[in-house]
């Protein structure tokens, strides 16, 4: 997940701070050089990381920093709300045309191989699923071979028309005329995409503004690859100075990117970062929230993408059938499988945990990683089980196993491993329901300033048996 | 209210409270995008009014140079080099701020995170040790690191492997985006121009549209395609050009693959197997393996080249989008960390804009004018 890196050293150096009671002078400077040095090998850019480390150090100098008796803590508190501040505070929402003014017009733009083209499939799938749009792409870049053939075939996967010209023709009358089209076909969105460009190269820079005074878009997008170093603000720059661009739309944020640019480009366009592109498939994009991810950054965990990403792929009516299940100990591997099924369309595992505070600081946590060969493997296994053993898995006798891992061709070690593995989650899942659910949300409550959020702050080793139960049931699902 | 909102509301503390928030942020958006504004473009030009002004009034081209690599980085190298003099002529070899002005620089001027902090620590080690007090000496400790880390990241394995007696295999990964189709389509080109037999291998059978664009360019260069239908085995689509290419008796057969980030890890054991079906039919196959890198990615090229050699054993970079207004100043940090030495450069958008790379001319293309001065 991006951001590893970097809330790795920002976590170094609160270390020592952590510890402290009362912070001198000396002991903020100290942590701001190590501060400025994690940003600046993030690739945030250098003039955003010299106001940011001069604004946080000058706001740690306050009295109530230096003569408190958790200082160390409010210095933390101080780089969360800067880092908050500096990727634009709170989410902004998308632009749409007002009711009855005709379709809502994007554009997309950016430099060559930033994701434009799938970036323009993800918000047509994104809106339509979240907005209740009706969207139609638009396939305006006739220089790249084959642009017009990938945006096809996103617009056929995901069964939204894409209205193309050829290469023949030019940018602007393809928008044009694909904007009568979306009149025509009742479409309420049209997404425009164009081709790469660097961003200095006059000629192409002039027909992007052609486009732009041609169709009147409600939001001109720049799309920026979430790995750019230094250069980001130079692009920014330019698309922003001729097109006036409307907001920024971050790609390829699952890789394991610094994310520096995310970082500097707000700040110095003054623009909003809207979304984020975070895998491969065309629904793995989502909205940004600055403050989410300044917490992220900081180790704290994300827990609110956590809930809405499960609230997307989980029917809440069996969710709660599920718990019953498990308060009652009725926990069948029906129910197992399909667990794994939703957790999987959460995204990567290694980065659900990762959402969980302080789950990043368990040691070995960084190492974590999981094959979806291994979680098929489990599947497998499942499946080869007769109906009467999924649901009752005491009926599994030696000789039902070796039948099993025959059928799924997996070790037999590996059926043992993997109903020892399931018992266990079971008797687990008994206890912790039949407990107290109530407590749960005693725990996690208050945000930040919940248990868990101090947890994350501390990084207390004592807590380190609670993190660990936890750990060894999301391995197993 | 369902489930999950419950849960939601556990940890905002309320539930109800934030919509009228967004509303009213949206309303005072605007108010507080002015005060942002000023306060980002006030700060730095008041500590380096020239230089700002400097970079921005700088032409793109003033003339067609002759030499890709000094139209490129003509640009960086003036403002780079006034601007490192300016900063020297303050030399306070015990000042911090000095220092971290020149760090600001040499990062601003895509030297790399890791080679920046390898010649501040370098000057302030000098600057303590020899006593220095002059801006002379400065100078002088600054350019010598310079030269001698490009020495470093100079080794001597550079030159591109071709095998004289028979088929030469080329596989090109890399990350999504970097432009591997685009650098094979060049590479193609120019082996066709030499007159010889070229076959493409459609290995990214993932992304759509890409065999698309790879058999447009094999019709547009002239060479042979082989590929399958998307989302086909990309390891059954290695194995057929390479017998297609034996059996035809090409000279050079370029496998394209899918871009994937390096930290997936299925997709790395893809490119593994990928690599294995090469080798098992031709013994020292791949000739080369060459990991194409934008050159407009910051720090995380450097895990790029290290994951991508820990998998495929990477042979050499392809440096790409060099002719934007990044330098690419990474691969220093790639050079001297991993010992990968850059192949090839992309400088522009036609077929003949792929040139082989010049470690020396990429260094003196940086820092001519300040190594001229200080002999």
């Amino acid at each position: 997940m991006a951001f590893e890196g970097l809330t790795g050293r920002l976590q170094d150096a609160f270390s020592g701070l952590r510890k402290k009671g009362k912070v001198t002078e000396a002991d903020v400077k100290d942590v701001m050089r190590e501060v400025r040095l994690a940003l600046l090998e993030a690739d945030v850019n250098y003039k955003v990381v010299r106001d940011f480390v001069k604004t946080v150090r000058e706001k740690s100098m306050g009295e109530e920093v230096l003569g408190s008796l958790n200082g160390g803590q409010q210095v933390v508190k101080i780089v969360n709300d800067e880092l908050t501040a500096l990727m634009g505070s709170e989410q902004e929402k998308i632009i749409f045309a007002e009711p009855g003014q005709g379709p809502t017009v994007y554009m997309m733009t950016g430099l060559q191989g930033a994701g434009k083209t799938t970036t323009a499939g993800k918000l047509a799938n994104y809106l339509r699923k979240h907005e209740n749009k009706k969207p139609m792409m638009v396939a305006a870049d006739i220089y790249r071979p084959a642009a017009i053939d990938q945006l096809q075939t996103i617009g056929r996967d995901l069964d939204i028309p894409v209205f193309s010209m050829g290469d023949q023709v030019s940018p602007v009358e393809i928008a044009t005329k694909g904007i009568e089209e979306a009149k025509a076909q009742n479409r309420d969105v049209v997404i425009i995409d164009t081709a790469g460009r660097l961003h200095i190269d006059e000629k192409l820079m002039h027909e992007l503004e052609d486009v732009k005074s041609a169709v009147n878009p409600h939001e001109i997008f720049l799309v920026v690859d979430a790995m750019t170093g230094q250069d980001a603000v130079n692009v920014a720059d330019s698309f922003n100075e001729q097109l006036n661009i409307t907001s920024v739309i971050l790609t390829k944020l699952d890789g394991d990117t610094r994310g520096g640019a995310a970082l500097s480009i707000r700040a110095v366009t003054n623009k909003p970062i809207k979304f984020t592109g975070t895998g491969e498939k065309l629904d793995a994009f989502e909205p940004f929230y600055p403050d989410r991810m300044a917490n992220r950054i900081l180790g704290m965990g994300d827990i609110l993408t956590l809930i809405e990403r499960a609230q997307q792929e989980v029917d809440e009516d069996r969710a709660e059938e599920m718990a019953k299940k498990m308060r009652e100990n009725r926990y069948d591997f029906n129910d197992f499988i399909e667990q794994m099924d939703q957790m999987q369309n959460m995204g990567p595992l290694e980065d659900i945990i990762k959402m969980i505070p302080g789950m990043n600081q368990m040691p070995g946590a960084d190492k974590l990683e999981v094959d979806p060969k291994d979680m098929a493997h489990m599947k497998a296994i499942v499946m080869s089980m007769t109906t009467e053993e999924r649901e009752n898995p005491e009926l599994l006798s030696q000789k039902r196993r070796r039948r099993i891992a025959k059928g799924s061709a997996r070790d037999i070690a590996e059926v043992h491993k993997l109903i020892k593995q399931f018992k266990q989650s079971k008797d687990m899942m008994g206890k912790m329901s039949k407990g107290n659910m109530g407590g749960l949300d005693k725990m996690f409550g208050g945000g930040v300033k919940g248990k868990l959020g101090k947890m994350a702050m501390n990084g207390a080793s004592k807590s380190n048996n609670t993190h660990k139960k936890k750990k060894k049931i999301r391995r197993k699902k | 209210m369902g489930l999950f909102d419950k849960i939601k509301s556990a940890f905002t503390g309320t539930e109800k409270k934030e919509e009228p928030e967004v509303s009213k942020v949206s309303e005072l958006s605007e108010d507080s995008d002015v005060s942002e504004v000023a306060d980002v473009t006030d700060v730095p030009e008041v500590s380096e009014p020239t230089v700002a002004k400097e970079l921005t009034s700088e032409p793109i081209s003033d003339k067609p140079l002759a030499d890709p690599y000094e139209k490129g980085l003509k640009k960086s190298r003036v403002s780079f080099t006034r601007r490192l003099n300016e900063l020297l002529a303050n030399f306070r070899y015990e000042d911090e701020e000095f220092f971290e002005e020149l760090e600001d620089l040499l990062i601003e001027s895509d030297v790399g995170f890791e080679a920046t902090m390898y010649i501040a620590d370098t000057l302030r080690y000098e600057a303590k040790v020899q006593n220095m007090r002059s801006m002379k000496d400065a100078q002088r400790v600054i350019v010598k690191t310079m030269v001698d880390m490009y020495g470093e990241t100079n080794p001597d394995h550079h030159v591109f492997n071709e095998n004289k007696d028979g088929l030469t295999v080329v596989l090109f990964v890399g990350v999504n985006g970097v432009g591997k189709t685009t650098t094979i389509a060049k590479m193609a080109h120019q082996y066709i121009e030499k007159g010889q037999k070229v076959v493409l291998a459609a290995g990214d059978t993932f992304r759509a549209g890409a065999i698309e664009q790879l058999r447009i360019w094999g019709d547009r260069v002239g060479a042979e395609v082989v590929s399958t239908k998307q989302g086909g085995d990309p390891a059954a689509v290695v194995f057929d050009s390479i017998e297609m290419a034996k059996q035809s008796g090409a000279d050079i057969l370029l496998i394209d693959t899918a871009g994937r980030l390096q930290n997936k890890k299925n997709l790395m054991n893809e490119l593994q197997k990928m690599k294995r079906v090469i080798s098992r039919e031709i013994p020292d196959a791949p000739h080369e393996t060459l990991l194409v890198l934008d050159a407009t990615t910051g720090q995380n090229a450097l895990n790029q080249a290290k994951i991508f050699k820990e998998t495929t054993d990477v042979t050499g970079i392809v440096l790409t989008k060099m002719d934007g207004t990044a330098k690419g100043g990474i691969v220093l940090a790639i050079g001297k960390e991993l010992g990968i030495p850059v192949k090839f450069v992309g400088l522009g958008e036609t077929m003949n804009d792929l040139h082989p790379f010049d470690t020396e001319k990429f260094a003196s293309g940086l820092f001519k004018e300040l190594i001229a001065q200080t002999n």
